[in-house]
């Protein structure tokens, strides 16, 4: 971990099988990263100022490289191990606090009988979340990422490794709460699912504008407390579709259950499309592939 | 924040292709609405680079602005930010600058 920024990377990150009862196994593969040095790095970041030495004397190699094509490689290979399995996977995005966990609990004690549901649950510390997905029915992985900020491609890929959903099953990925970094991680899912609640600013959406661009939908949680606040909802969804004129809304309250048919159908129906993920898979190669060599010929 | 996993990125792939050599200078193409903030890479960079190939390395960040061409009326804008539409009112157009998150070039110390 850096002491200065706060947070650390993927190689601290443990996974931890939920799916049984019983002790939890936890696998920690130790290749934790530590600077013991001081972090007296201050103010001379290496920007900006020439020093003057040896320009003009080294060899210039152009390498035109995505900085994430590492994560964005490791995503294609989950994206097509999932669609080779007819898989959905779908992540889940918010803030803390706007009810991912509930909204998901209701989802699989709603759905779990009619879907096959599993569950990768991101979080920092602890495993609260991933105990409360089991108590309610579905198989779930813990992913640890320590002071990590977000989930990464590789993550899930040891989740699933562990998780080992059937064919046809439905992965809800419930990302750490953090509308900032998820949003640059493809992890290889379908769909990016946001949740906005109302007891949060109607001004999200342009507070936040990379999560709700990326977002294909996004679900508006704890409508039932609307008549207690000021929350402007027609204003929440302008946002919403000023970022992404093609989100789609649901207006839902995971602890009622209005609006949550909505969502269902939705999922169900994309549930169903996970066939068309394969055939497009291999009608059209890797994903990852056909993007770098987009990349290369631009 | 991820601008520390992202400056680990960048510093894993140019020692990889360093191959062991010094790096004496590294640029970037970072657009103002990648949703990376440049003084945080640079924040980060020296502490990701120590005991690397680029422990003495430059870093330069070159920021790029947003712009972008209207689906509806094919006019290029100027995006400062993800949620700015055309001048005509459009929302719908496609990117054509401002998302940049690339390593252009570095450069390797000559070894005599
Ligand atoms: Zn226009």
């Amino acid at each position: 971990m850096c002491a200065v920024c706060g947070c650390s990377d993927g190689a601290t990150a443990t996974i931890t099988d939920l799916r049984h009862d019983g002790h939890d196994h936890v696998h920690a593969d130790g290749t934790r990263h530590s600077h013991d040095h001081d972090h007296g790095h201050g103010h001379d970041h290496h920007h900006d100022h020439d020093h003057g030495h040896g320009h003009g004397t080294g060899t210039l190699v152009a390498l035109e490289t995505k900085v994430l094509a590492k994560n964005d490689a490791l995503a294609a290979q989950n994206r097509a191990w999932l669609a080779g399995r007819e898989i959905l996977a779908l992540n889940l995005v918010s803030s803390p606090g706007a009810g991912k966990t509930s909204l998901l609990e209701r989802t699989i004690r709603d759905l779990g009988g009619a879907l096959d549901l599993l569950v990768i649950e991101g979080d920092q510390a602890t495993s609260n979340d991933a105990q409360r997905i089991r108590a309610a029915g579905a198989p779930v992985v813990q992913v640890n990422t320590g002071t990590g900020c977000h989930l990464e491609a590789e993550m899930i890929a040891r989740g699933l490794a562990v998780l080992k959903p059937a064919a046809g099953a439905v992965v809800l990925i419930e990302n750490v709460g953090n509308l900032v970094c998820p949003a640059l991680f493809d992890l290889g899912e379908r769909a990016k699912v946001a949740i906005l609640s109302v007891t949060e600013g109607e001004d999200k959406p342009l507070k936040y504008p990379h999560m709700f661009k990326a977002a294909t939908i996004m679900l508006l949680n704890k409508i039932d407390l609307l008549p207690h606040l000021d929350f402007d909802v027609a204003r929440a969804i302008a946002n919403a579709l000023q970022v992404n004129p093609d989100i789609i809304v649901f207006r839902v309250s995971a602890r009622t259950g209005e609006g949550l048919d909505a969502w269902y159908g939705w999922l169900r129906r994309e549930a169903l499309r996970a066939p068309e993920d394969a055939f497009a898979a291999i009608c059209s190669g890797p994903a990852g592939v056909t993007k770098q060599m987009e990349e290369t010929v631009s | 924040m991820h601008e520390l996993s992202i400056t680990r990125n960048i510093v894993a792939i140019v020692a990889e292709a360093a191959k062991g050599r010094p790096v004496d200078r590294v640029t970037l193409e970072v657009g103002r609405l990648s949703g990376v903030m440049s003084t945080a890479i640079a924040f980060c960079f020296d502490v990701v680079a120590k005991g690397t190939a680029l422990e003495a390395a430059q870093l330069q960040i070159k920021e790029i602005d947003g712009r972008a061409r209207c689906h509806d009326c094919g006019d290029e804008f100027d995006t400062p930010d993800l949620y700015t539409s055309c001048p005509c009112g459009s929302h719908r157009f496609t990117r054509l600058r401002g998302e940049e998150l690339k390593i252009k070039t570095m450069e390797l110390r000559e070894v005599a």
